[in-house]
């Protein structure tokens, strides 16, 4: 079983294009990941599939990079 | 057929303009769901009438100024269908009063359901077309939402709200292949304009250069033509159907 690093990783770099070696946990969607906002809108829509859960707006809101995702999933399915 | 394998969601669609607009969508090959509000008989005909025609479409009741309400309403619509390809925010309504009468209830009740489902529907279905990269969506102002009319505040702040919202919405939306556009319908003969005093009827058809009342099938028709690939190129537009009455 994946971790949840590399689903994230994985999801990232589906969506995103870029490279798995770009894909760090202080990488910001936007600034690092070339990301605009409907990316990142729909970064979460394909993390919510992944990890089969709801992500709130004021939720999504917070999750500006990998690591943040990444705490945020851990957080939920604990 | 313009429109064979899509699926289009039209609000307010038992009667009126709505109605055309199902009704033609279907003739396209479009797969239709007829939402209404209060009116389960007559969008029951529409329905009817088109799987009569050969073509394929269900009735939903929803209050489209209601969050939940909408939800369901494309729920419904993936649950039988499997995508939403059109959106018509159609459905509208009117509480004339001048402004020095018009009372707050009536203000928000009309802009609540000619408005605030606009807003609502469009983000419902946003998610949907956004991971299928194509979506049209088509809102129905009105011609007074340009040039206003007295009588009119509520339902003229509300469609003058719809045309803004669509320009922002065309332009939030647009590198995922989803275009928005909206109709400015002019004086279409429907029981909404039906109940215009006479004088007043009179008066807007000497405004009107095609010195005729529109049929609601001329809206349908333009609405078609947006929904389809004809009109791949257009996006945040509104287009006057009114008899040249606005230029």
């Amino acid at each position: 079983m994946a971790t949840v690093i590399e689903r994230v990783t994985k999801v990232v770099v589906d969506r995103l294009g870029v490279d798995e070696s770009e894909v760090k946990l202080e990488a910001s969607f936007k600034d690092d990941l070339g990301a605009d906002s409907l990316d990142v809108v729909e970064l979460v829509m394909e993390l919510e599939e992944e990890f089969d859960m709801q992500i709130e707006d004021e939720d999504a809101e917070q999750i500006s990079t990998v690591g943040k995702a990444v705490t945020f999933i851990e957080s939920k399915i604990g | 057929m313009k429109l064979s394998n899509k699926t289009a969601v039209v609000t307010g669609a038992s009667r009126g303009i709505g109605r055309e607009i199902a009704l033609h969508l279907a003739s396209e090959g479009a797969k239709v769901v007829v939402n209404y509000s209060g009116s389960q008989a007559k969008a029951e005909e529409v329905v009817a009438q088109i799987i009569a025609n050969g073509g394929q479409a269900i009735a939903h009741q929803a209050n489209v100024a209601n969050a939940d309400d909408v939800k369901g309403l494309m729920a419904a619509t993936m649950t039988n269908f499997g995508s939403i390809d059109i959106l018509v925010n159609n459905a509208g309504i009117t509480k004339d009063n001048l402004i020095m009468r018009m009372k707050e209830e009536d203000f928000d009740a009309v802009v609540d359901t000619n408005l605030k489902s606009v807003f609502l529907c469009t983000k419902a279905v946003s998610r949907q077309m956004m991971k299928q990269r194509a979506g049209a969506i088509i809102n129905i102002a009105s011609i007074v939402g340009v040039a206003g009319n007295a009588g009119q505040a509520n339902y003229v702040a509300s469609k003058a709200a719809v045309i803004g919202f669509t320009k922002t919405a065309a332009k939030e939306f647009s590198t995922r292949n989803i275009r928005v556009n909206a109709i400015a319908p002019g004086f279409i003969e429907t029981e909404m304009t039906a109940a215009l005093p006479e004088d007043v009827k009179t008066a807007m058809l000497g405004q009107i250069p095609l010195a005729k009342l529109g049929q609601a099938s001329e809206v349908a028709k333009v609405v078609t033509f947006l929904a389809s690939d004809d009109a791949s190129y257009m996006t945040g537009q509104t287009l006057h159907v009114d008899g040249g009455m606005v230029m």
